[in-house]
């Protein structure tokens, strides 16, 4: 009864619904295993919360370019990327430091690899202030006494008698721990300094708070002031922008990295060749960051 | 909720056991009707088919619904279980102790760097420093703000809506109260940041825009439902018969309701009040938008301050299974867990206590 069915329906409406039940059986389960292949070649990105629109950024132009590519972006900020790349429960890490020698130790542990460190951008961390601060430079001595909370007032920088309100990140930021190492010399971050999520949010509080200071990548820095920076009281204030941070003259400038567990192949080999190139180094530039070259 | 049962229908107290005992039990029945023509009807096969349907179908469903009830104290258990064994090892594994110890966590210490002991929380660090102290105070501070603000305005409510209302006012003012419980927390937290933040700073002149008081503020919003609901139902359960006469005496309505509506709606309200509190400890969202995060110890509440569960939750995501930061973000959650315990337990017995102190009219 289904044959005669079918082929009296195949006579009968020629193009529309021509299948035999077979063929649309196979169909179905096609349609239905194509996301489960689509996952199979899906590759995750996880970490920096400092890197995070450039990751989507990324994979929003590859996608387009690569329809058939799927690649998953999460924030959380270098120190989960790199747990989770330990953990095995990303392709790629996004990490705005480098990897301690204890994580690396760990990697081994479990993977009986070091990873791969694949530098992919250039950032110059930059001070955010608020833009009715009067201070347009600041040096690296005067960050470290802020931040460290021996220095309380803007007085004592030549700004208004106000106490300084410090901004800091989570200690899950790769940018939390860079700027402890070169800002503080691996000291505390004083008690009063508030822990925001994001540096969005850290940018978001600067810009409300009269009296606030902050850090974070330079691509976020839009309704604040960015101090220039200098080494010392002698040296020249230097400002973050991209010929400062290529050549290593802005104090604050950093490698951006990813971070894999073996040499890239496959799909997340082609997403990280595409990044290195020159679309993807376009990309870098336009979301306010610095290219490799 | 067995509290509310009671309040529910005071004078009429009667545990459920003792109440199935009170029923009378049915008549057995009669012998079998005769039919028309003279045949004895199914009386014999009714009966026995009635009387054995019944026990079985029962005690299934008897059965069943123990079984779920069980199964959520399973639940809470298991959780506690799980929570407690991955704090157990910062009791006994002597690799941990190298980074952190009990009495590093709950005593002032004096690091390198610092000019006195002090209690430092600092995980992230070349020499981890773990203090406790901080988060607790800083949790008890917010919770603290938090009640003051949501019980009066909660209480108050219940009450105004309970006995003073109209119709259509409570009919008004009771959903739309309703209706921030439905709020999600991240949303009362994102616009305590951006909005109530900076309103609170120009209006109190405060130096740092997020702080204990504007995350308890935030608390308290998503506590007043809570509050206002339990309350309300207990004002409303108070019988007609005991505000009819008490205005029979001679009562204006006001010491009515403060000496006979309040004080017999007392164990509802401190039952919604324990509620309250028990969110107000373990609410993350808000705290951790509105309030800073820094792990300052003072008492002051323009200080901004750093909560338990926002640090769980800002932290855990980033720690290696099994390291030292791992075992004391867990032994926070059991701290936390112990914490609701306590608060509970510490509400069931003075609700008890209210309860019996009030003896002729609870």
């Amino acid at each position: 009864m289904q044959k005669t069915h079918t082929e009296s329906t195949e006579k009968q409406t020629r193009g529309r619904g021509i299948l035999s039940p077979a063929t649309r059986g196979l169909a179905i389960v096609a349609a239905l295993l194509a996301p489960l292949a689509a996952a199979a070649g899906e590759v995750t990105v996880k970490g920096s919360d400092t890197m995070v629109i450039l990751g989507q950024r990324w994979a929003e132009e590859y996608m387009r370019a690569h329809p058939s590519a799927t690649i998953q972006v999460t924030g959380g900020g270098s120190g989960t990327g790199i747990s989770a790349l330990i953990n095995g429960t990303t392709d790629v890490c996004q990490a705005s430091r480098p990897m301690s020698a204890a994580e690396k130790e760990k990697l081994r542990d479990r993977y009986a690899t070091v990873g791969v460190e694949i530098p992919v951008a250039r950032d110059g961390l930059s001070v955010y202030v608020n833009a009715s601060n009067p201070l347009g430079e600041i040096t690296m001595d005067q960050l470290k006494l802020i931040f460290t909370g021996k220095v309380t007032n803007w007085k004592e920088l030549g700004g208004p008698d106000a106490k300084i309100v410090v901004y800091s990140r989570e200690n899950s930021s790769g940018t939390y721990v860079f700027f402890k190492e070169h800002v503080l010399k691996n000291a505390d971050y004083t008690v009063r300094a508030q822990s925001m999520p994001g540096t969005a949010a850290v940018v978001n509080a600067v810009a409300k708070e009269k009296y606030g200071i902050g850090y974070g990548g330079a691509a976020y820095a839009k309704g604040i002031k960015v101090l220039k920076v200098k080494k010392d009281a002698e040296s020249p204030a230097i400002a973050a922008d991209e010929l400062h941070v290529k050549d290593g003259s802005y104090p604050l400038s950093r490698p951006l990295f990813f971070y894999l567990r073996n040499k890239p192949t496959g799909d997340v080999g082609d997403f990280v060749a595409w990044v290195l190139s020159a679309p993807g180094q376009a990309i870098v530039t336009k979301v306010g960051y610095y290219p490799l070259k | 909720m067995s509290e509310r049962q009671s309040t529910h229908q005071p004078g009429r107290v009667v545990p459920v056991g003792l109440a199935s005992a009170m029923r009378p039990t049915p008549p057995p029945l009669g012998p079998p009707p005769v039919q028309p023509n003279g045949r004895e009807s199914h009386g014999r096969a009714a009966r026995p088919r009635l009387a054995s349907r019944r026990p079985t179908l029962h005690a299934l469903a008897e059965a069943a619904i123990r079984v779920l009830a069980f199964s959520s104290i399973a639940a809470v258990i298991l959780i506690f279980v799980f929570i407690a064994k991955e704090a157990w090892p910062l009791f006994h594994d002597s690799a941990i102790w190298k980074e952190v110890t009990l009495a590093k966590m709950w005593f002032a210490q004096q690091w390198p760097g610092y000019d006195a002991p002090e209690y430092i929380w600092q995980p992230v660090s070349e020499v981890p420093k773990y203090a406790v102290w901080p988060l607790v105070v800083g949790t008890l501070k917010v919770t603290l703000i938090a009640m003051l603000v949501a019980v009066p305005l909660g209480v108050g409510t219940a009450l105004f809506v309970s006995q003073y209302a109209g119709r259509r006012l409570r009919e008004i003012i009771k959903p739309t109260v309703e209706l921030l419980a439905g709020i999600p927390s991240v949303v009362l937290g994102f616009f305590a940041l951006m909005v109530m933040a900076t309103w609170l700073q120009h209006a109190l002149g405060l130096d740092s825009r997020l702080n204990a008081l504007v995350a308890g503020v935030a608390l308290s919003f998503a506590i007043i439902p809570v509050v206002f609901t339990v309350s309300e139902e207990a004002f409303g359960a108070v019988p007609r018969s005991y505000v009819e006469a008490s205005t029979a005496l001679g009562a204006a309505r006001w010491q009515t309701i403060v000496r006979v509506v309040i004080p017999a709606a007392g164990p509802g309200v401190a039952a919604g009040i324990a509620l309250g509190l028990g969110r107000a400890v373990g609410e993350t969202m808000i705290v951790l938008m509105a309030s800073g995060n820094a792990a300052i110890l003072s008492a002051s509440p323009a200080d901004s301050v750093r909560t338990v569960s926002a640090t769980i939750a800002a932290e855990l995501a980033e720690v290696v299974f099994g390291g030292a930061h791992y075992s004391v973000l867990f032994f926070l959650g059991v701290l936390l867990f112990a914490f609701t315990l306590a608060t509970n337990l510490l509400g069931e017995f003075a609700i008890g206590r209210m309860k019996r102190r009030l003896g002729g009219l609870a």
